[in-house]
């Protein structure tokens, strides 16, 4: 079961919950690929930092470019302004903090 | 080589150079190394340098850009008589068939565009392909509704770009996806958008030649044609003296 880990980046004036986060994400996927869809995601979130507005979440590999689709779908968090941008994918939390810091 | 990629369709309010400003940055954030702004007709030549040296300072290349709403074709072709060569792209915003049809004909049309919330008024089908094919014109997507509508209005609009697209590609019209932003947070990564096609079918190596090759081209052909060395095509002055 290969799995992906995504960092994102919350483009955004506001701050948010994780749940906050969540939930924004799970409704885009929601409304591009309805329930059978979202199941096939494995949607996880594995790390949150409010202040940074950095996120890592876990998804499998074959549904990235389905999730990826639907985070940029979002322009609103609790109805306030926002995007999302993937900022990189990697294979092991490991790889993907190492990415980042370069 | 890396890809360079391209975004042909920015909607900045003018007015505010803060915003313009913004968005010129985010832009080459998000991995944009050229951008196009579309300007108003009577857009002054100091105002485009000035937009030129922002983009400069932010290691953006700057293309001029005009988005023309012709009511008839007869004005269409007035338009590009006086604009052809003053903006790097024209671009033609089709309201109704017969403008549609001489935009897709018209050699001075770079790009076309379609009325994303009117469905009636989308005339992208096989004859405008037919049309479009032989002559320079591409098929301008911007993703801005895709990502502003919701609900029925979004699923009308997917499924007429699925069979535009499925057109475009089989009448080997070039497609150029573009943000089609009028503020920094609608603007996404070029792999976003490629993303985001999928939900149209576009495959994925199409996609990503529609945010990079695809207007580099144009941007490419027209800057060869606004040179002052361009006599017509395949042919350019190299040298110039009494030596020649």
């Amino acid at each position: 079961m290969r799995r992906r880990y995504l960092a994102l980046k919350i483009d955004s004036n506001e701050t948010f919950s994780s749940r906050e986060f969540m939930d924004a994400v799970w409704n885009a996927v929601l409304k591009l690929y309805g329930e059978h869809g979202a199941s096939r995601s494995g949607l996880t979130l594995i790390d949150y930092d409010a202040e940074k507005r950095l996120a890592v979440i876990r998804t499998m590999h074959t549904t990235v470019e389905m999730v990826r689709a639907a985070l940029a779908s979002i322009t609103k968090i609790q109805d306030k302004p926002a995007a999302i941008h993937v900022l990189k994918v990697s294979g092991t939390i490991r790889a993907l903090y190492k990415k980042i810091k370069q | 080589m890396k890809r360079l990629y391209a975004d042909l369709h920015l909607c900045p309010n003018l007015n505010d150079s803060e915003q313009v400003v913004c968005m010129i940055r985010k832009a080459w954030e998000l991995g944009y190394r050229l951008i196009a702004m579309a300007l108003p007709l009577n857009f002054p030549q100091d105002k485009i340098q000035q937009l030129r040296t922002i983009c400069k300072e932010a290691k953006v290349d700057f293309a001029s850009r005009v988005d023309l709403k012709p009511q008839t074709s007869k004005e269409l072709i007035n338009s590009l008589r006086k604009l052809r060569r003053r903006f790097e792209i024209i671009a033609v915003m089709c309201e109704s068939k017969h403008v549609a049809r001489q935009a897709a004909k018209d050699r001075r049309v770079d790009l076309l565009n379609f009325p994303l919330t009117s469905f009636r008024k989308r005339f992208f089908d096989k004859a405008e392909a037919e049309l479009a094919s032989n002559s320079l014109a591409s098929f301008e997507i911007d993703i801005k509704p895709l990502l502003t509508l919701e609900g029925p209005a979004r699923i009308r609009l997917l499924s007429s770009l699925r069979r535009e697209t499925a057109i475009a590609q089989a009448f080997h019209v070039p497609i150029v996806i573009s943000n089609g932003a009028s503020n920094e947070l609608l603007m996404r990564k070029p792999r976003e958008l490629t993303a985001l096609t999928s939900l149209f079918d576009l495959d994925k190596a199409s996609a990503i030649e529609a945010v990079s090759k695809n207007p580099l081209a144009i941007i490419k052909r027209n800057r060869e044609k606004l040179s002052p060395n361009f006599v017509a095509p395949g042919i350019r002055i190299i040298r110039r003296g009494k030596d020649c």
